[in-house]
């Protein structure tokens, strides 16, 4: 037998069932991410770590020009070094019969009799080099899938400028190639990008590298001071040409991996708080009016003997029911929302299994929270619960004192009829409550227009960079750096409309103690077709002493216009030059920094010098074009610029950009949550009154106009706040996407407003066309007979 | 039923007349007889009090009569009208025409001031008085500006009073209208309510516990378990300033 408190519990529940299960459900979204995020940041850092440590993962790369392998054996004695291994490394061109142009391939070399000590394989399929069969391979997988291509295949590819043949007998993958862009890009695309592995002996060959290696990989023991060996390191190669040795944490697979994991840590912190804290909004609206509306019968409770913490629990059993049932809800969600994102992130990167991991103590912990959430909703209650007197319940109920409320201008109040009155009366009188409501559908805006707002700003993004900044149609980039007639060849090829050099060229940035691996690019004097741009979209100007850097880049090294770098060229002569930062430029993808070609070709010594050409071309030649280029050998890579800009929709819309979609549902079903729940409030609360509106004859119409109008004035007054909530949280939004590698531009996209907008006057017609479905079905009798 | 025909009420017939009135409320074991046959005729500007233990089925009949239910069946004619053939539109249309209601715990609306209160019925009704003189027929010309929260229970029982007539119903429906009153401003009410009836020749329904109100009217229907259990009709009425308590 239920106690009798108990059984109320329960009726109280049924009736509020529909509000219930709205809230059980903006908490079970939030428990849902947390969950989820939680799970994913856990698999993805745990595999992550196993996958590195099982395959033995180097902690070091030094990449030279070409070194003799003795020197292996000294850097194996330095003292704070658990494992050495020196292997080869080169670009490679690989023709497929059905593609035009050539794709960008690295070829890595494995030792022929042994293991590598570090960077293993993972072979997925087929089986391991032969190594007296020198033209076998091992393919990258991801590329292998994408082109159809399976152990037993034979392919060509350019190494050097000859081209191979090759037998693929496997198919593999590598932590140091989990994700795996083309060189320059940030968004992989499988089919236009390959890795291969083949005999040391073999490849040592190809690229007249017998008793040498191009890189050093490297183990240190724990604790170990990895400034130091990457000094050591540079010391030793400098002579071999050294290109700069750097660590596993400026690897870019790695790094990829690593912004992936810390911007799902930093919107695991972000967003469920936010949904949480809705949640317990809400609950807090509805237990409080609960409360307000049986005040008598507490009062009588007491009066009975029953104690306040008795009847407190009575109420905080109803919010745990929801919060549990909620954050149940929630964990099954969230491990089916985990599991489904685990298998988008395997589209991106590669690890050869990723499953998706539940901490138990998440569950724990997320139940945990919710009940706190809940219990801070409730927390008003119990006060409430304790400051009744139990003869308060004997006193007939007063109505709420309407003349202390702001009386309107006479004779502007005189202009309205009596329901518009008790309309603005209403909202007058209970100012709190008012903002309230109003604060509460806002934030339901707030989240729908902040999400959307990222959205275009995603899309901006895109427009930005290959619109803008990039107005070719395709780059290409040369083996090594040639002589300017080379854009003028280029330019004499049929269908190219117009070309302009560029030159690459690896540095690393130095300011104060930060420190920056990345690339100068240096561009002709007043460029067309690849520019760098100020915040207003206009071309900078690039000086001849100078350097100018994007804002990404200026952000990693805190420096500002003015600031004077240090600039360490890893190139030709490696000059270290001091220069001057003379603008920041916007970009949206990557961090690059911008020079004048000229004035850098001088700093180097190298005059008239370019790595690689933006070409604009006249497409109907593109195919006859695309087959001259491949048949170059000076050309390491042709570049479809339409094609990296597909690779990049797609990541944002089938790939991790997809959970912005989830995001926007779920931010649309608490926005119409949120503005349902506020009408019904608003219904229960004056259903007395609208029964008596009804019994003096009003029509069903009228009676609604007072309880609509209200809602009506709310809706409106929300709209404004959640413009203003909406900024703040795409503002929070894209600072947490945002990272050296690509940046959301916190830029208002009005259109996101307004559709947020509409969709909170959708809700509110929505709701409102709910409770005028009961309201018409209000029994005016029953309604009357209840007291307040 | 057109909706003029609300307009074009034969008034020579009673105000009311019903045969074998049934309600039944719920079904199977929760079932409940509330009117098991009411046979009854009301004549026009008649002041009639009903009496009869809790639960004996009053304010069912007077929610029947007024428009806010229906009963479940038998016939019940309003002048020429049959009540019982309407639908919720028609009896909305009656209701706000017609009817004046007042009830035990007064029903104002908190957010309008007294004034505005019968200004909410006066608005919407076809031909009403003014709204501050029908405050002033219940004594409250001083409290007009007053919020609900700033009348006393008896005052803002006259309020609703002055509500209920300020469109000059035909008919008013008073139940328990005393019920949350003491006894010197429940004679005030009655006493305002006994006023209209003489004024304005409104046809007036009131459901009470206090026996000794019967005297103050034309006819005395007494109930018990959902029927009629007598009824009287007074050759002397009594001013509702005489009654004892
Ligand atoms: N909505 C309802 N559902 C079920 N039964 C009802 C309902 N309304 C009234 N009743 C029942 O109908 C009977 C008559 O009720 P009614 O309210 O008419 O009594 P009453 O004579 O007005 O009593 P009181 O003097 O206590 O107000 C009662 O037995 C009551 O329990
Ligand atoms: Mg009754």
């Amino acid at each position: 037998m239920l106690a009798s408190l108990d059984q109320k519990l329960l009726r109280d529940l049924w009736r509020v069932r529909g509000q219930g299960l709205a809230i059980a459900v903006v908490m079970a979204f939030g428990v849902m991410l947390m969950v989820m995020m939680d799970g994913l940041i856990n698999s993805l850092s745990e595999t992550k770590r196993s996958y590195y440590e099982r395959y033995r993962l180097a902690q070091v790369f030094a990449p030279v020009k070409r070194a003799p392998k003795h020197l292996l054996q000294q850097i194996s004695d330095w003292p704070d070094v658990t494992a050495v291994e020196g292997r080869i490394n080169g670009g490679a061109l690989i023709n497929l019969p059905d593609e035009t142009i050539p794709i960008r391939a690295q070829a890595v070399s494995l030792p022929d009799y042994r293991a590598p000590r570090l960077n293993d394989v993972y072979l997925a399929e087929g089986r391991r080099l032969d190594p007296t069969h020198k033209n076998e391979i091992l393919l990258l997988q991801g590329f292998a899938n994408a082109r159809g291509i399976k152990p037993g295949d034979h392919l060509t590819a350019t190494l050097n400028g000859t081209r191979r043949s090759f037998h693929v007998v496997g198919l593999a993958q590598a932590p140091e190639f989990l994700y795996t862009p083309a060189p320059g890009e940030i968004v992989p695309d499988d089919k236009r990008f390959a890795v291969f592995w083949m005999s040391e002996d073999a490849l040592a060959a190809a690229l007249d590298m017998d008793g040498a290696f191009n890189e050093v990989l490297l183990t240190l023991p724990l604790g170990a001071n990895s400034a130091h060996i990457l000094h050591q390191l540079d010391q030793l190669l400098m002579s071999y040409g050294a290109l700069g040795a750097y660590t596993l944490d400026d690897h870019l697979s790695n790094r990829f991996i690593s912004e992936e994991i810390q911007q799902l840590a930093n919107s695991n912190q972000v967003v469920p708080p936010v949904f949480m804290g809705v949640a317990a909004f809400l609950l807090y609206i509805v237990i409080s009016r609960m409360v307000q509306s049986e005040r008598e019968q507490i009062g009588l409770l007491k009066a009975f003997g029953y104690t306040g913490w008795e009847i407190s629990l009575h109420y905080l059993k109803f919010v745990l029911l929801i919060a549990i049932l909620g954050a149940l809800l929630g964990c099954v969600l969230g491990v089916l929302g985990g599991r489904g994102l685990s298998g988008v992130y395997q589209l991106y990167y590669k690890f050869p299994f990723l499953l998706f991991r539940l901490d138990p103590a998440t569950v724990i912990s997320s139940l945990l929270v919710s009940i706190m959430v809940a219990c801070t909703g409730a927390a008003w209650v119990v006060q409430r619960v304790f400051a009744l007197t139990p003869a308060q319940a004997m006193r007939p109920p007063t109505p709420t004192d309407f003349s202390t409320s702001l009386r309107f201008g006479q004779g502007l109040l005189a202009k309205f009829d009596q329901p518009t009155r008790m309309v603005l009366r209403t909202l007058n009188r209970h100012p709190l409550k008012t903002l309230m409501s109003i604060s509460g559908i806002a934030l339901g805006m707030a989240l729908s227009a902040g999400m959307l707002n990222v959205l275009s700003a995603f899309d901006r993004t895109l427009a930005f960079s290959f619109e803008q900044v990039d107005r070719s149609d395709l780059n290409v980039s040369f083996v090594e750096p040639l002589g300017p007639d080379s854009l003028y060849y280029l330019a004499r090829l049929p269908g190219v409309l117009a070309v302009e050099g560029v030159r690459d060229v690896p540095a690393i940035f130095h300011f104060g103690r930060e420190r920056y691996r990345g690339a100068v690019t240096a561009l002709t004097p007043a460029p067309q077709l690849f520019r760098a741009l100020d915040k207003h979209s206009q071309p900078i100007a690039l000086p001849q002493q100078g350097i100018v850097l994007s804002k990404a880049l200026a952000g990693q090294l805190k420096v500002q216009t003015g600031d004077t770098l240090l600039v360490d060229i890893r190139q030709g002569r490696r000059p270290k030059l001091p220069i001057q930062v003379a603008a920041i430029a916007e970009t949206m993808t990557g961090a690059p920094a911008y020079m004048d070609l000229n004035a850098l070709n001088r700093l180097m010594f190298e005059p008239g010098r370019v790595s690689g050409a933006h070409l604009r071309i006249d497409m109907h030649y593109a195919q006859d074009l695309y087959a001259k280029l491949k048949d170059m050998p000076a050309i390491a890579s042709v570049n479809l610029k339409n094609q990296s800009r597909q690779a990049m929709e797609k990541m944002m819309d089938e790939g991790a950009g997809a959970t912005r979609y989830v995001m926007m549902i779920i931010a649309a079903v608490i926005t119409f949550g949120i503005v349902y729940n506020s009408a019904r409030i608003a219904f229960a609360e004056r259903a007395r009154d609208l029964a008596s509106l009804r019994v003096m004859g009003l029509t069903k119409s009228e009676a609604a106009f007072v309880l609509l109008g209200e809602l009506g004035i709310i809706t409106l007054l929300a709209i404004p706040l959640g413009c203003a909530f909406g900024y703040g949280l795409s503002a929070l939004i894209s600072a947490g996407f945002s990272n050296d590698l690509y940046q959301v531009p916190v830029t208002v996209v009005p259109t996101a407003y307004g559709s947020a907008a509409i969709a909170v006057l959708l809700a509110a017609l929505g709701s409102g066309f709910l409770i005028k479905r009961d309201l018409d079905r209000l029994d005016l009798v029953g309604a009357l007979k209840t007291r307040e | 039923m057109s909706d003029s025909a609300l307009q074009n009420l034969d008034l020579s017939l009673p105000a009311f007349a019903m045969q074998g009135l049934t309600k039944v409320f719920g079904s199977g074991p929760s079932r409940v007889e509330a009117l098991r046959g009411v046979d009854l005729t009301i004549p026009a500007a008649e002041l009639v009090v009903l009496l009869g233990p809790s639960g004996s089925g009053k304010s069912t009949l007077l929610n029947i009569l007024g428009g806010l239910d229906s009963a479940t069946s038998g016939s019940l004619s309003y002048f020429n009208l049959d009540l019982a053939a309407m639908d919720e539109r028609q009896l909305t249309q009656y209701r706000r025409q017609h009817i004046g209601f007042v009830f035990q715990f007064y029903n104002l609306m908190p957010s309008l001031t007294a004034l505005e209160n019968v200004q909410l019925v006066t608005e919407i009704a076809e031909s009403p008085m003014d709204a501050a003189e029908a405050l002033a027929m219940v004594g409250l010309e001083n409290r007009q500006h007053h919020f609900p929260a700033q009348l006393s229970g008896g005052e803002q029982q006259r309020v609703a009073i002055a509500r209920a007539i300020a469109k000059r119903p035909r008919v008013l429906f008073c139940d328990e209208p005393t019920g949350a009153l003491d006894s010197k401003t429940g004679r005030t009410v009655l006493n305002v309510l006994q006023e209209v009836n003489r004024e304005l020749g409104t046809t007036i329904l009131i459901v009470t516990h206090a026996a000794s109100t019967a005297a103050m009217a034309h006819r005395v229907i007494h109930f018990a378990d959902g029927r009629i259990s007598k009824e009287v009709e007074n050759d002397q009425v009594l001013s509702a300033a005489d009654i004892d308590w």
